[in-house]
């Protein structure tokens, strides 16, 4: 006779190998199958617990899909308006110096209608970290054309897909703010398989210490997938994602410290 | 400690007013009629003694932006513009209501609409008093009609706006921003210590985690909130209300004006009565509220009122509906940045309500 083992003594300590962060609530996520905020946010909470530092941060969330951030995290946090994360970071980190002040921004509110607070923020290096979420597309308002969204790419508002003469080419935003002498730390990175999630989590462990430098904002890129906007499976999308975002926006360091 | 007397102009002595009222931070651009307040404070450097933060922003929107992100710190935190500049903060401000965080902006009212002029004009009226962004909001505002207010207002900003967690806005004009009178200034004031309960400023393990936020996809939850800033708009309406009278004991006609235009209007009063016309003045000092009930009791002791406004006439709906019909109420003002003079008041006054 097969004997079946009971959930409860599954649960016992030395079976515990992988569990909640501290810093994630119980609420879940609202995010599609397969998307990479969950995974993104994941990793920053992995990261503010094991840098002690939640009761340090304070948050700045997005209008787009992850507009709930406050959500899940279990720090403090201003909602801002669309594009408009990096002025309130700024204030936030001026009046507040000591604390850990960062932004979590997706393609639209970053590299579109954010894009003068992101360029003036990271201009005058406020000491504040920015993770951005470049998915190519508006994902909260249904898939629609983003600044990021690849030539000839399908979207709502680019059915037959972005025409580079009419609709402007994707804008390479985080090229741009390694070239300000204000940013101090730029890198592109993606959650998508798990050697990746390990180089993302150190990317951001390394920006939220360079942080504590008070030498200039950090950016943290995340090219990351939107099977519903993409109209894909999330297995197709992140297939697509290697074979035609990487391409156009090449992981790795854009500027790292002059040790 | 006594008051310092100090010969400056309006903006001035609301930058100065701003560093010895302990204020923690500023974010501005440039605009003109204006501009004198970032300039002043630059030049202070307040950083250096109170500790206060000057930011000049890559527009409106940001420093608009930036004060919303202090504002939520629970610091007491400021912005000024001038009107093209104040209608780019207008998204900036209906967050800063919806999220109910206190602060203070300063609009130092130009002619308009569009670029218009760089001149003084009070045809942001409807804007302060009404909303201004979107959705169901009101701001605090006050109406400065001096130097010596346009200093006083700084600090009566801050209290009411942690008073109530609103934000409040002093509606200056470029005709008081730009002159110069003396002005008695307060002592200074430490910058405060105390930390709002609702503030973000990192979270302790003592407490929950605060947030900041203007959104609730939930249309009951949204609705309970907005009958809850209603609740307060009605408490406000109850016990903020200020304005001053300048001999309306036994006015036959009632001028109603603020700002610049009340002092035109004080000149009016003294002309009209020369010409045994017996004209009063009621000066709102705030905007928001609006002195309706004090104006609906005197609509029962005069012949008639004249709204007064560098505008084509935005108070006087306000004037109209605190009246409600009871006696004639007409509006008179000039446009593009011309101030009204006080013999274009009387001619105004006499062709409306007494013939010839």
């Amino acid at each position: 006779m097969v004997q079946v083992t009971g959930i409860k003594e599954i649960i016992k300590p030395e079976n515990l190998v992988y569990k909640k962060t501290d810093v994630m609530t119980r609420n879940i996520l609202s995010y599609c199958p397969g998307c990479g905020h969950g995974t993104a946010h994941r990793i920053l909470a992995e990261v503010i617990d094991e840098e002690g530092l939640q009761s340090e941060a304070i948050g700045v969330s997005p209008v787009g899909c992850s507009v709930f951030l406050y959500y899940y995290l279990d720090i403090d946090w201003q909602e801002a308006a669309h594009g408009r994360a990096p002025a309130v970071a700024t204030a936030i980190k001026r009046l507040l110096p000591d604390k850990f002040v960062f932004t979590y921004q997706g393609d639209g509110d970053l590299a579109a209608i954010g894009t003068a607070e992101t360029i003036h923020a990271c201009n005058r290096g406020e000491n504040i970290l920015i993770i951005f979420i470049n998915n190519g597309i508006y994902g909260m308002t249904g898939g629609q054309m983003a600044p990021t969204t690849l030539p000839g790419m399908k979207s709502s508002t680019s059915p037959y897909g972005r025409d580079v003469k009419t609709m402007g080419n994707p804008l390479k935003i985080t090229d741009i703010v390694a070239s300000l002498p204000g940013s101090y730390y730029v890198t592109r990175q993606s959650v998508h398989t798990a050697s990746n999630v390990k180089k993302t989590k150190k990317a951001i462990r390394k920006a939220v210490q360079y942080q504590k430098l008070n030498k200039g904002t950090c950016l943290v890129e995340i090219v990351s997938n939107c099977p519903s906007g993409w109209k894909m499976t999330p297995v197709q999308s992140n297939k697509w994602m290697e074979e035609n975002m990487f391409p156009y926006y090449p992981l790795g360091d854009l500027k790292t410290p002059v040790e | 400690m006594e008051k310092e007397l100090r010969l400056m102009k309006g903006n001035e002595a609301v930058a100065e007013a701003a560093i010895r009222a302990g204020v923690d931070g500023y974010f501005g651009y440039p605009i003109t009629p204006q501009t004198e307040i970032i300039e002043y404070l630059m030049e202070a450097n307040p950083a250096e003694t109170t500790g206060m933060i000057v930011l000049q922003a890559e527009s409106e929107v940001a420093a608009i932006n930036m004060v919303y992100g202090g504002a939520a710190c629970g610091k007491r935190v400021m912005t000024s513009s001038s009107s093209p500049g104040i209608s780019l903060k207008q998204e900036g401000i209906s967050y800063i209501a919806g999220a109910e965080l206190p602060c203070l902006i300063v609009n130092v009212v130009r002619g308009g609409p569009g670029l218009g002029t760089i001149q003084p004009a009070q045809s942001d009226y409807f804007q302060s008093t009404k909303g201004g962004g979107h959705g169901d909001y009101h701001l605090i505002v006050l109406a400065p009609a001096s130097v010596q207010e346009m200093a006083d207002f700084v600090d009566l900003s801050f209290e009411l706006a942690f008073k109530y967690r609103n934000p409040v806005l002093m509606l200056s004009d470029g005709a008081i921003g730009q002159m110069m009178e003396k002005v008695y200034l307060s002592p200074h004031k430490e910058r405060s210590k105390t930390v709002p309960e609702w503030a973000t400023t990192g979270k302790p393990p003592t407490r929950q985690r605060n947030i900041i936020t203007s959104l609730d996809l939930d249309p009951n939850r949204q609705e309970v909130f907005n009958n809850k800033l209603l609740a307060k708009y009605d408490e406000i309406r109850e016990k903020e209300v200020r304005y001053e009278e300048f001999q309306c004991e036994d006015a036959e006609y009632l001028l109603v004006a603020y700002g610049t235009s009340a002092r035109v209007c004080q000149k009016t009063v003294q002309i009209a009565r020369e010409q045994g016309i017996k004209a009063g003045l009621l000066r709102p000092i705030t905007l928001f509220p609006f002195p309706t009930k004090r104006i609906k009791e005197l609509a029962g002791k005069v012949k008639g009122m004249l709204s007064v406004e560098m505008s084509a006439g935005q108070m006087v709906e306000d004037v109209l509906l605190a009246v409600n019909g009871k006696v004639p109420v007409y509006h008179f003002g000039r446009m593009g940045g011309i101030v009204t003079t006080p013999e274009e008041v009387v001619e105004s006054l006499k062709s409306k309500f007494i013939g010839g």
